[in-house]
């Protein structure tokens, strides 16, 4: 059995906890990293949600985990709503794969 | 180029002609698989997206209606509301196979199975908006499951288009005419021995019929 975890702000991820998902408050980029890092460690974790605005900041250390079939990071808007960072994400996967933005606006 | 380095023999030009003949046979093959790909990476990317705009949507409705208890409780009190789940979520993943890109698919099984029970808390010290709150976010949580299998659908399914699309464009532009060129000159230097070998035996032939007849051109 694998497990589900949010990395995000404090009040972010308290309304996860009581959902029953594996929470983890970072304050910043820097916190959020190596949480990251030690969360993904053991493949304990399979799906790891994470706050767009800390997501920001170590984009390079997601990356690499774009190909694992095993690890799943997604990031999720917080408090303050969505940057539109993860449909950037997206757009840019279209954009890898098919050579242009063909999703529109 | 390549051809310096390859003996015009006739047994390296049956070499490469089996080698142009593979790599047009894989050329078509790949070119299938990116078109099959592509196919399916256009259907689940829109699902995706609507996905995407929907959980974004649902969380920000929860994270409003958690604002709004905040503001009722006093924030010792929320935090020790929610510290201790009534639920845990346990995860369990599955492969499926997409035109041999492994993808995973999420199922997830709670601990507690009535989905009334979700509030980890008694209802005497809480309001009424934190309740709504959690339901919001119970809500929006199987749509995140979905949105999570989707977009890493999505990702797995990106890079292996483009692996795809290098290996064909790879085999399109450099493997095929290399092996072109190659056979085109090994085709050249065979016909250009034989017409030697043709002229030198004509030449001999001639000097041993005069040879032999004694006669003057």
């Amino acid at each position: 059995m694998r497990k589900i975890a949010v990395i995000g702000g404090r009040e972010t991820v308290m309304g996860f906890r009581a959902l029953g998902l594996d929470t983890f408050d970072a304050a910043d980029a820097k916190e959020a990293g190596s949480c990251l890092k030690s969360l993904t460690k053991d493949e304990e974790y399979a799906i790891i949600y994470i706050e767009e605005k800390l997501a920001a900041g170590i984009s390079s250390e997601i990356s690499k985990f774009k190909d694992s079939p095993a690890t799943a990071i997604i990031t999720i808007p917080g408090r303050e709503g969505s940057d539109g960072s993860s449909m950037e994400a997206l757009r840019a996967a279209v954009e890898r794969a098919v050579g242009r933005n063909i999703l529109g606006d | 180029m390549a051809s310096k380095t390859v003996t015009p023999t006739r047994m390296v030009l049956n070499q490469y002609k089996g080698r142009l003949k593979t790599a047009r046979r894989g050329h078509k093959l790949l070119k299938d698989k990116r078109d099959g790909l592509m196919r399916q990476f256009m259907e689940i990317v829109t699902v995706n997206k609507e996905l995407r705009v929907k959980v974004e949507k649902g969380l920000t409705e929860a994270f409003a209606s958690l604002q709004v208890a905040s503001a009722i409780m006093s924030p010792e009190m929320l935090e020790s509301a929610l510290i201790y789940p009534k639920q845990s979520v346990e995860l369990s993943v599955d492969y499926k196979n997409v035109m041999s890109v492994n993808v995973p698919r999420y199922e997830y099984k709670t601990t507690n199975d009535d989905p009334t029970e979700i509030y980890p808390y008694g209802f005497a010290q809480t309001s009424a908006e934190l309740d709504e709150a959690l339901e919001k976010m119970s809500g929006v949580f199987e749509d995140m499951l979905k949105l999570a299998e989707t977009e890493k659908t999505v990702q797995l399914l990106a890079e292996e288009i483009e692996k795809t699309r290098r290996r064909v464009n790879a085999l399109e532009y450099v493997m095929i005419p290399e092996y072109e060129q190659v056979i085109r000159y090994i085709t050249m230097k065979l016909e250009e021995s034989e017409n030697s070998t043709k002229v030198r035996l004509m030449k001999v032939k001639e000097m041993v019929l005069q040879d032999a007849h004694h006669y003057e051109m």
